[in-house]
Order: structure tokens, then C-alpha cells, then sequence
């Protein structure tokens, strides 16, 4: 198959999806845009204000957080590249043969062995 | 040229009908869940609408529609207009490669088409979990630019308890895809036809129900569905990152979660369950009449899976955060990465 029938196959199977991301776009903004176009508006102080159980809002609400949150996405963004890594070789899994097997098995031991070290660190632990 | 404009209309006319039943179905479960949820409760549910109170969606979106939109201030304005749409977009165009019926082509003048998947794209799987992490994006700047503090504490919660039940939604695909040998869901759905002892929960060299167990829990989880809702927890957060939403915005991030509920329910039937083949191949329509019957079974599985997302929140009650997390990173885990290890050596052992 040559580059340009190659180019052509591509453009054959996202030419749709480019389409269905350009229409649930349009549907959001359109949808949006005619709401407004309809919905009264009356804006007042309090109204306005945000929701705080009724009170006055008191001091900035972009707080800091806590960094565990930060921590989890660190893991996520590590572990999910290593399942990135898996999904070519169990796709390839039947040509791959025994040497695909353990090359594999020894990737996910040290898979393992990275989430054993997060354990016992604690980054698993919320308190 | 000519063959271009057919292929476009045909294109944008699936692409229609598509968009229209999922948001028709998002209506349908607004009103089915209310009413599922009263029967185990033994009440009526809403009644006023309509007979039965049947145009209660009809009612709700109006109601929304016409409503005033409020923007709160202090909030970062654009941010706050875009994150309903970046939560709503990934989640309705996660359809576009999910096969509804047999993966036949048809010609219709002159042109080669599927009807039943929009586009048969080799990396299907990989297409919808990495929209499903755009639909994180949308929901912590949609809790971040509001300003508010329930919002911005919703929001990280609501992140941090996707991005770690969606870790185990990639790992415990990986079993199907290494039996399948495909990321491609019109190819995972072809290689189970044939009766219920094909589909990937049961088939043989080792059933996945294990690793099915594993994606309904995070489907769950990802979703934000009780009893994983803590991010919207309304007895702590009142309603998490959209509490200062308001009108047609919220109704997006209502529109968004339960499109995320109607897609892992047809991910779940794909991938586990066989797609649109029957239990027993008899209860398949023979020859050119196989389409109908498929689109039914296929209806029949997905509105299971979401019927059990209704049992399960009228059931269980709600975890408390720290377990939420743990359960995530401590069980599911583990027991993804097993079935992985077990799964390769049997497909070693006993070659397809």
C-alpha cells in the first residue's frame, strides 16, 4: 500500500469522527446560544455572590489543597503510560510467541515493584 | 465529487441518528431512574406530566432551557462558559466507533458504507479512554473557575477519583484486547459471535469476569454514580463542581454524566458481553434479518448495565473518601494487574 492509498484509508476512517466532534460542538454552543438568547436576566449583589451555605463569602476560594491530590496525579500520569505500554503487546500478543511472554512479565514485575515502593512510601495513604 | 456528497450525507445522517438516540436515551434515564429509584422506595415517582409522568424529561429541559443562566462573581467568565461543553463534547462523541449492529457494508448508490458503526477506526478503545480523560479537564476547571469553595474542593476530589478508577479501566481491558488481539471495537465484537460462551466474561482460555468485575466498579466510579459520588456528595459538597451552575450549563453537566453512563454501558456490552450477538444463536435472526434482532440484544445489555447503575445507588450507601481511594488503588489494582499476568499465560498456554 502506498503512502498516498495509506493517507487516503486515514482520512476514510476520521473524516467521520472530525465530523462527529465538529456537530457535538455545535449542538453545545448552539444549545448555549439560543438559551441566552431566551433566558431573562437580573443580575443582583447577592445573587451574584457565591454560595457559601448562606453567608457571606468570607476569604479567597482559590485556597491551596492539599498536595495529595498532587501526588495521585504524579501516579496516575506514571501508571497510566506503563498500561499505555501493555496494550501494544497484548494487541501483538499472538505473533509475539514465549520471548513476548517474559519480556512482558519481567515489565510488569517491575510494574510491581514500582507500585510495592508507592505503597510502602505511603502515597496510597488518605488521612 | 458525486461520490463524495453521498458519502457525506450518509455520514451526517448516522451521525444524526446516533446523537438523537443517545440524547433521547439521557432523557429516557432522567425519567427511569426517578422512577426506578421510587418503586424500590414504594413510591409513585413523578406523576403530574403527562401520563404516568412521562413528559417529565420534557418538562425538566424546558424548564432548564428557559432558565437564567447565572454567573457568579469573581469567576473566571470564559472557563466557566466552556467546561459543561468540555465535559459534554467527549462524552457524546465516544459513540462515534461503538458497533450497534453487525459490521456488514452496504452499498448504496455507488457507496461503500457500514450502517451500523460510525467509524471502524483500528484504535477504537484507545479513542474512548483518552476522551474520557478530556471529560476530567472539563470537570476541575469547571470546579476551579467558579470561585467558589465547595466547587474547587468537588473538582479536585472529582479528578483525582477519575484519573484513579480510569487506571483500572485500562488495565482491566487489557485482558479482552490480548485474547482479541484488536483495539478496533467492531473487530473485539466479531470475534465473540456465535453465543454467550464466545463473549470475553466467559470465554475460554480464561474467562473475564474478573476483569469485567474490575471495569464496573471504576465504570462506576468514573461516572461519579453512587456509591462513588463523593464529588458531588450533596450531604458534604452540596453539589460539588457544579454548584454555582445554573440553566442550560448544568443541564450539560447532567447531559455529560449520563452520556459517560450510556457509554461505558455499550463499552461494557462490546467488550465483555459480546456486543450485539445473542445468548444462544438461535435467538438470532437468520441471514439478512441478523441486524434487527443484534440492535435489540444490544438495547436489551446496555439498558441492564444501566438499570444495575440504578439498583446500586438505590442499594449502597455512600464510602467515605479515603476508602473510595483505597479501594481504588489497593484492591482493584492488584486484582487488575493478576488477571493480566494469569490471562497472557493461559492465552500462551491454550493458543486461540
Amino acid at each position: 500500500m502506498s503512502g498516498y492509498d495509506l493517507l487516503l484509508t486515514y482520512l476514510d476512517n476520521y473524516s467521520p469522527i472530525l465530523l462527529f466532534i465538529i456537530i457535538a460542538l455545535a449542538f453545545g454552543l448552539v444549545t448555549l446560544a439560543l438559551s441566552y438568547l431566551v433566558q431573562p436576566k437580573y443580575p443582583e449583589f447577592e445573587k451574584l455572590s457565591v454560595y457559601e451555605c448562606g453567608s457571606e463569602p468570607f476569604s479567597d476560594s482559590r485556597m491551596p489543597f492539599p498536595v495529595r491530590y498532587y501526588v495521585i496525579a504524579m501516579m496516575f500520569v506514571i501508571f497510566d503510560i506503563e498500561v499505555i505500554f501493555l496494550y501494544p503487546w497484548a494487541i501483538t500478543f499472538h505473533d509475539l510467541g514465549a520471548i513476548g511472554l517474559i519480556e512482558m512479565l519481567i515489565f510488569i514485575g517491575l510494574f510491581v515493584v514500582a507500585y510495592v515502593y508507592a505503597w510502602r512510601k505511603g502515597a496510597l495513604e488518605w488521612d | 465529487m458525486n461520490e463524495v456528497a453521498i458519502r457525506l450525507a450518509l455520514t451526517l445522517s448516522q451521525i444524526g441518528v446516533v446523537m438523537g438516540l443517545v440524547l433521547l436515551t439521557v432523557a429516557v434515564l432522567t425519567l427511569l431512574e426517578r422512577k426506578v429509584l421510587s418503586w424500590m422506595q414504594d413510591r409513585m415517582g413523578p406523576m403530574e406530566v403527562g401520563p404516568y409522568g412521562i413528559l417529565q424529561p420534557v418538562a425538566d429541559g424546558l424548564k432548564l432551557f428557559f432558565k437564567e443562566d447565572i454567573i457568579p462573581a469573581g469567576a473566571n467568565k470564559f472557563m466557566f462558559c466552556m467546561a459543561p461543553v468540555l465535559v459534554l463534547v467527549p462524552a457524546l462523541i465516544g459513540f462515534a466507533v461503538i458497533p450497534f449492529g453487525p459490521n456488514w457494508t452496504v452499498e448504496v448508490m455507488g457507496v461503500q458504507f457500514k450502517p451500523f458503526v460510525i467509524s471502524d477506526i483500528n484504535i477504537g478503545v484507545l479513542y474512548i479512554l483518552a476522551f474520557a480523560s478530556i471529560g476530567a479537564y472539563g470537570i476541575i476547571l469547571g470546579g476551579w473557575s467558579s470561585n467558589s469553595k465547595y466547587s474547587l474542593l468537588g473538582g479536585l476530589r472529582s479528578a483525582a477519583q477519575l484519573i484513579s478508577y480510569e487506571l483500572n479501566v485500562g488495565l482491566s481491558i487489557v485482558g479482552v484486547l490480548l485474547l482479541s488481539g484488536s483495539l478496533s471495537l467492531v473487530h473485539i465484537t466479531e470475534s465473540q459471535v456465535g453465543g454467550f460462551w464466545n463473549w470475553y466474561a466467559f470465554a475460554f482460555p480464561f474467562p473475564q469476569f474478573i476483569a469485567f468485575v474490575v471495569f464496573l466498579i471504576s465504570a462506576v466510579a468514573e461516572t461519579n454514580r453512587t456509591p462513588f459520588d463523593l464529588p458531588e456528595a450533596e450531604s458534604e459538597l452540596v453539589a460539588g463542581f457544579f454548584t454555582e451552575y445554573s440553566g442550560m450549563r448544568f443541564a450539560f453537566f447532567f447531559l455529560g454524566e449520563y452520556a459517560n453512563m450510556i457509554l461505558v454501558s455499550c463499552m461494557a456490552t462490546v467488550l465483555f458481553f459480546g456486543g450485539w450477538d445473542a445468548p444462544l444463536p438461535f435467538l438470532q435472526a437468520p441471514g439478512d434479518y441478523a441486524w434487527i434482532t443484534g440492535i435489540i440484544w444490544f438495547a436489551i445489555k446496555v439498558y441492564s448495565f444501566l438499570f444495575f447503575f440504578f439498583w446500586i445507588r438505590a442499594t449502597l450507601p455512600r464510602l467515605r473518601y479515603d476508602q473510595l481511594m483505597r479501594f481504588g488503588w489497593k484492591v482493584l489494582l492488584p486484582i487488575a494487574l493478576g488477571n493480566i499476568v494469569i490471562t497472557s499465560i493461559m492465552a500462551y498456554i491454550f493458543p486461540g
